[in-house]
């Protein structure tokens, strides 16, 4: 029941500025989670792949170049493709309230923008993982 | 700058002064006053925290005259009497003619600068029909694929008239080459072009990690290029050597000050082993700064830096004309200190910062708009910014005499001790090997981290307070500020050129230029030369950074490395 939430950290696209992921894998670290970063540049392929892989009860994406309604969905398309489709998806960065409105009816379960405190990341994630083991443990 | 009796007659003064304060001190309990940056600051300044003030040659050799060595107090005699600091706003958007038809604007407006800012995959050296290309075309700048995207941003304005800024690190030697073969289409001899690449690839490394190739063959392309620019293009400033990004990525404002530095000094030595001569190249080389919240640390900081740089260029490196000892500089305010939250506050917040990089010497300054949290800027918010500056500059009354916080205890005191931070930073980066073996054992990069977890740290415990964050927010606050969206057809349209062009050029040359810049970076000769002639002839900065790609492989940043602490 205690097990440890696994989430994997990824920078997608040509996008390197990493110092909100990072604030964020410290956070997560200090909260106990088992954080892996993917580096920069990395594909939807690429991410999914370390997802399964790693194992990880979530996938968190940040993307500061306005790129977001192009790799969001595309890694939304490759989770579905390989049947990964059960990881949660959320992200963060400069991304304007309509476009988080539609993220978020496509399939992303949340997203951050700039001035959310981690403590709030850290919420959202346990009690999505959380949830998402009940569900499991029903069927 | 004071005697020795007065310091001990005010030392004496001060034991008594502190009894009384020190009543007061218990009847309240205080929180901790610290910078921004994480320096404690203390609660009084007075000549006795001058250190070394009571020694008759301490302002002559530590501040001296504006204009005059060390430079502390500016790098002109006369500053911003004789000429106002350019307000040199950064744009690019969209597609080549875009941003063609923005440029045309500010020149009409009477603007002799230009700055330009290119999209995400020309600064990864990837051509826009690249699959690593997509959703990322023309969206944080203007994309460039070949020469005839440069014609159209620049083919009808006159070369010999404007300066460029061009912000692009990687492939800048690519974009070079291309503005100076439209500067050759033009007949514009290249001795008349002016302007200032980034070109600092030793902070992408530390901070905005926009790098193609391994550091070492990345600087070899960079003295290449300012070997070229020394003969040929005398009046190119060949690196602006960037703290901005540094900071942007969580450094305080000492790590600013001294990684910069550093990287400077880096390029410096790096252009003397090619070598060349130091008074050759250092008077083209600038500086770029950010400008954060902390008022009086960002001043010091600036005023440090000059002093710094002038007593390293002619102690260590040996420099005679006095032009390589200026630390000439540009200025941004701090977009990691603008909130989304009540986004009409960042005006405020810039305005603070602008003036700070005013105090502090700048020689040009981008202010930026408030909505920069939300998307690219709006044309009223992009507005508002320039007229901060003007608003500084005729209306404050700071521009009407240099330096006026010279003299200040805090001021001085504060500008000493980063100077003397900066220099333990120096010492620890010798003692790991140099610039390069901190960038690759990840000393940079781990310490930013850390900075900016402490900084995130302090927001979230409430020990530092950011208006509209963390205190005095206003609930269920709507965003009243239009955002500004890039078409994707820019996307389309700019793919479909780039595949016509690559269709009709002529082959031919293009691949014989190309096998030439490969035998060139393989061997020792001048790679910008051969970089030149592939762009005459139509080669693409894709093409042209897959070749040296192919001959000096990729840099992976180490993340094992990096996590390890």
């Amino acid at each position: 029941m205690n097990q440890k939430i696994r989430v994997l950290l990824a920078k997608p696209g040509l996008d390197g500025h990493d110092r909100g992921i990072k604030v964020i894998a410290a956070a997560f670290r200090d909260a106990g989670m088992e954080v892996i970063y993917s580096g920069l540049r990395q594909t939807p392929a690429m991410i999914v792949d370390a997802a399964i892989q790693e194992d990880v009860d979530a996938i968190g994406v940040s993307i500061l170049s306005g790129a977001h309604m192009t790799l969001f969905p595309a890694v939304l398309d490759e989770m579905k493709a390989r049947g990964a489709d059960d990881i949660i998806l959320f992200g963060g960065g400069i991304i304007p309230d309509d476009d988080k409105t539609e993220l978020e009816k496509m399939g992303v379960a949340r997203i951050f923008t700039p001035g959310a405190p981690t403590e709030e990341a850290i919420a959202f994630l346990r009690e999505a993982v959380a949830s998402k083991k009940s569900d499991e443990k029903m069927m | 700058m004071f005697n020795k009796k007065f310091i001990d007659k005010l030392q004496g003064n001060l034991a008594k002064w502190n009894q009384e304060a020190e009543k007061t001190r218990q009847k309240k309990s205080m929180p901790r006053f610290f910078t921004i940056s994480g320096t404690d600051i203390d609660e009084l300044y007075t000549p006795a925290s001058v250190k070394g003030a009571d020694q008759d040659d301490y302002y002559d050799k530590n501040i001296g005259l504006p204009g005059e060595y060390p430079y502390t107090r500016g790098v002109h005699h006369t500053l911003y009497r004789t000429r106002l600091w350019t307000m040199r706003q950064f744009a690019g958007m969209g597609t080549p003619k875009q941003t063609h038809d923005r440029f045309k604007y500010i020149l009409e407006q009477g603007g002799t600068g230009l700055s330009t800012a290119f999209d995400l995959p020309t600064l990864m050296g990837y051509d826009s029909d690249h699959p690593r290309s997509l959703g990322e075309v023309g969206k944080c700048g203007v994309a460039v694929d070949t020469l005839a995207d440069m014609e159209i941003i620049f083919g009808d304005i006159d070369l010999s008239k404007v300066s460029t800024s061009m912000t692009i690190n990687s492939p800048a030697s690519m974009l070079l080459a291309m503005y100076l073969s439209v500067a050759e289409k033009q007949g514009v001899p290249f001795e008349k072009v002016r302007g200032t690449l980034q070109n600092d690839i030793l902070k992408e490394y530390i901070a905005q990690k926009e790098f193609i190739f391994p550091p070492r063959p990345s600087i070899r392309l960079i003295t290449d290029m300012m070997q070229f620019c020394t003969r040929h293009v005398p009046q190119w400033n060949t690196i602006s050597i960037s703290g901005y990004h540094i900071r942007e990525a969580g450094a305080t404002a000492v790590q600013e000050l001294a990684f910069t530095l550093a990287d400077g000094f880096c390029y410096v030595e790096s252009a003397i082993e090619a070598g060349m001569d130091v008074d050759d190249f250092a008077p083209r080389l600038s500086h770029f700064f950010n400008a954060h919240s902390d008022f009086f640390e960002e001043i010091a900081k600036y005023r440090a830096a000059r002093r710094i740089w002038a007593r390293h260029m002619k102690e260590k490196y040996k420099a005679k004309n006095p032009k390589s000892w200026l630390l000439r500089f540009h200025t941004q305010t701090a977009g990691c200190s603008l909130t989304a939250q009540q986004p009409e506050n960042n005006i405020v917040r810039v305005a603070l910062q602008a003036l700070s990089g005013v105090l502090g010497g700048t020689q040009s300054l981008h202010t930026n708009s408030m909505d920069e949290t939300l998307a690219l800027p709006s044309e009223k918010a992009a507005l508002i910014a320039l007229r901060t500056q003007q608003i500084i500059a005729y209306e404050s009354g700071v521009a009407n005499t240099v330096d006026p916080l010279a003299g200040s205890y805090f001021v001085e005191a504060l500008t000493d001790k980063m100077e003397a931070e900066a220099e333990e930073y120096f010492a620890e980066i010798e003692r790991r090997g140099g610039v390069l073996a901190c960038i690759e054992e990840g000393f940079f990069q781990k310490e930013l981290a850390q900075s900016a977890y402490r900084f995130q740290r302090e927001i979230e415990t409430d020990e530092r307070k950011i208006v509209g964050v963390n205190d005095f927010v206003l609930e269920n606050e709507e965003i009243e500020i239009p955002v500004l969206r890039i078409d994707h057809r820019v996307e389309k349209d700019q793919v479909a050129f780039v595949k016509k062009i690559k269709a009709e050029r002529d082959n031919a040359a293009v691949h014989t230029s190309l096998q030439k810049l490969r035998e060139v970076a393989q061997g020792d000769g001048n790679t910008f030369e051969a970089i030149l002639e592939c762009a005459r002839v139509y080669g693409s900065v894709g093409e042209m950074c897959d070749v040296l790609r192919e001959v000096w492989g990729e840099y992976v940043e180490n993340q094992a490395a990096l996590q390890a602490s």
